[in-house]
């Protein structure tokens, strides 16, 4: 407690850090998978190529990745870029194929429905399909949220700062107080961007909290 | 008009869907396709708005081939009534209905306005409008999505099986506005249902699918019923078609006998015979009374027989019919249009008036497309 109440100032920025290498990935990775996710729903080869993929991306040890990055990007090593982009593609790894799932959830009476009203193409995405998935891509959200966040800390050993320089440090020094406030503000970090995103999700689909539940 | 022109569907697995159909739908018209399930009912219709393409033939609007249209354009002028309503869910019941409007680019405040015009329009209290789907019943989502199918004022209508999924009682309800909205409406419709009686009811003509997709008969419903065309079409139509064609014979003059009648809280008079009829100050008939119960007090509410049916006078001879044959009297009561009682007929009355009238004349030549609807020589 002592050495939590001397250095709040420091565990305040490191969270800020924490929650933009974590949270921009997670908007970026979000924006790309529409797109791929669609793909994989509309011409049903490419939906195992996508899985498959995604599910390979997925098992780069996330070290591996941070240090790939400058080589392939031409940035520079402690440029924090290296960590937005690998873990965006992390996140894409999780969310193309949760994107496609929900878009495929989308029960067939309502995609029928949506041909013969004459919906097509990006409108029949964003006022038909997309707002049925929210559901199942708010769920997969949430599973990428806590897994950014968690493998966010690894980037410490590249030199990005953010929760997980305190679990470096704690354990170099052995700061009991440094550790565990460490641990505990990455937790705090993940629940609440998984409350806030079930929130976004609660307030984008009124129509599954009427009597009678989900159509 | 909707013309079939020699379509046939195959389906890439082998399945013949559709075979060699030729049907005309006529404008303002209710065309009803009927059949056993599988027999390629829904394909028919879908390939009306290329939700589904023919392998063979065309099929054409209004003399216009739908196979050189385009495809969404050709759909926003379609009202399509999907099996089990298929609303969005995610939509209030007055977005659902305004989808094809806002889909043809109409401002917000128009389609609001004409979402809730045929909210009431298809009998539903407008304080459902900014209901979810999910917290309407059944029989309340098929109105929505008849509302919905109707909601750009397209002149042709498809509606799949549009009132199977609520209880006959129900289905009876939306059956009877659905044909006073067309007769307000007056659409170019093709109707599909498994159901004969439906079709019967409902059809200006119905047209017999057999499994493969064959057209067994396409004829008025009265034709059907008199003259099947074979053996399947015979059966479908079912054991009590003779009994059911009546319902197409408006009653000829029948010999209507006068009725003694009584009011409540009267007494019977003596010798008033073993059933005597209540009506109310209007005349209008309430049920039978036996006055041997009754004895010397004045008739209660509690001792009506309600059981008889009632017939109006311009009715059909199936009203007459069953209004002799449902009367604890046998006396069957017959009303006119404002229902104030005009007198009673007897079983064997009805029949013989039965066998006075003719039934509809068999074309020998076509027996497929005999009795069918005529079509105006304009095509129009
Ligand atoms: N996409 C498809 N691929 C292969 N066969 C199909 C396809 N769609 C329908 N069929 C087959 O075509 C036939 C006709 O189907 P259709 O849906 O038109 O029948 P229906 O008369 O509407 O039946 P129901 O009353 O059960 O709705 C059936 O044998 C069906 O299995
Ligand atoms: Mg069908």
């Amino acid at each position: 407690m002592d050495w939590l109440a001397s250095n709040w100032r420091t565990v305040i920025d490191l969270a800020g850090q924490h929650l933009y290498l974590a949270g921009v990935p997670l908007l970026l990775g979000l924006l790309l998978s529409l797109p791929l996710g669609w793909l994989a729903k509309r011409w049903r080869g490419a939906y195992p190529a996508v899985v498959t993929t995604s599910g390979l991306l997925y098992t780069i040890p996330s070290l591996a990745l941070f240090i790939i990055m400058p080589i392939v990007l031409g940035t520079k090593i402690l440029d924090p870029v290296n960590v937005i982009v690998a873990m965006t593609v992390y996140t894409v790894a999780l969310l193309a194929r949760t994107v496609a799932d929900g878009l495929i959830s989308v029960p067939d009476h309502v995609e029928q429905a949506a041909t013969a009203m004459g919906y097509r193409g990006l409108r029949r995405l964003v006022g038909v399909e997309l707002p049925l998935a929210v559901p199942v891509i708010a769920a997969g959200l949430r599973v990428a949220a806590v897994s950014n966040v968690s493998i966010v800390s690894v980037a410490s050993l590249v030199g990005v700062s953010q929760l997980g320089s305190l679990l470096v440090d704690g354990w170099r020094r052995i700061i009991w107080g440094e550790l565990v406030t460490g641990i505990v503000a990455c937790l705090v970090l993940a629940l609440l961007l998984d409350g806030l995103i079930l929130l976004g999700a609660k307030a984008l689909t009124p129509w599954r909290r009427v009597a009678g539940g989900a159509a | 008009m909707i013309r079939f022109d020699g379509v046939t569907k195959q389906f890439p697995d082998g399945t013949v869907a559709v075979d060699d159909l030729s049907l005309t739908a006529p404008t303002g018209k209710i065309t009803v396709l009927v059949g056993p399930s599988g027999c390629g009912k829904t394909t028919s219709l879908r390939m009306v708005n290329r939700m589904i393409e023919p392998t063979k033939g065309s099929i054409s609007l209004d003399g216009q081939d739908t196979g050189r249209m385009k495809q969404s354009e050709l759909r926003r002028g379609i009202g399509y009534v999907i099996q089990h309503a298929g609303l969005f869910p995610h939509r209030t019941v007055l977005d659902n209905i305004g989808t094809v409007p806002r889909l043809l680019g109409w401002d917000r405040k128009r389609t609001q306005e004409r979402s809730r015009e045929l909210l009431e329009r298809v009998g539903l209290d407008p304080a459902l409008g900014d209901r979810y789907p999910a917290q309407l019943s059944g029989g309340q989502q098929q109105r929505v999505g008849v509302a919905r199918a109707l909601a750009a004022d397209p002149p042709v209508m498809l509606m799949d099986e549009p009132f199977s999924a609520v209880d006959p009682i129900v289905r009876d309800q939306l059956q009877d506005e659905f044909l006073r909205l067309q007769d307000e409406l007056g659409k170019t419709i093709i109707f599909v249902t498994h159901d004969i009686d439906e079709a019967i009811k409902l059809g200006d003509q119905v047209a017999v699918l057999r499994v493969g997709g064959q057209l067994a008969q396409v004829a008025e419903p009265s034709y059907l019923l008199a003259h099947p065309a074979d053996d399947f079409v015979a059966d479908f139509v079912g054991r009590d078609r003779g009994y059911r064609a009546l319902q197409f014979q408006p009653t000829p003059r029948l010999p209507l006998r006068s009725e003694r009648t009584i009011v409540l809280g009267e007494q019977p008079a003596a010798g008033s015979g073993a059933w005597l009829l209540v009506v109310d100050e209007q005349r209008k008939p309430l049920g039978w009374v036996e006055p041997a119960r009754i004895g010397s007090r004045g008739v209660e509410d509690a001792d009506l027989h309600r059981g008889g049916t009632v017939a109006r006078a311009a009715g059909t001879l199936r009203g007459a019919l069953d209004a002799a044959l449902s009367s604890p009297s046998r006396r069957g009561v017959v009303v006119d249009d404002s229902g104030v009682l005009v007198g009673t007929v007897l079983a064997h009355e009805v029949l013989s008036a039965i066998e006075d009238t003719d039934r509809p004349e068999r074309d020998e030549e076509d027996p497929v497309h005999g009795g069918a609807v005529a079509l105006a020589e304009d095509g129009a």
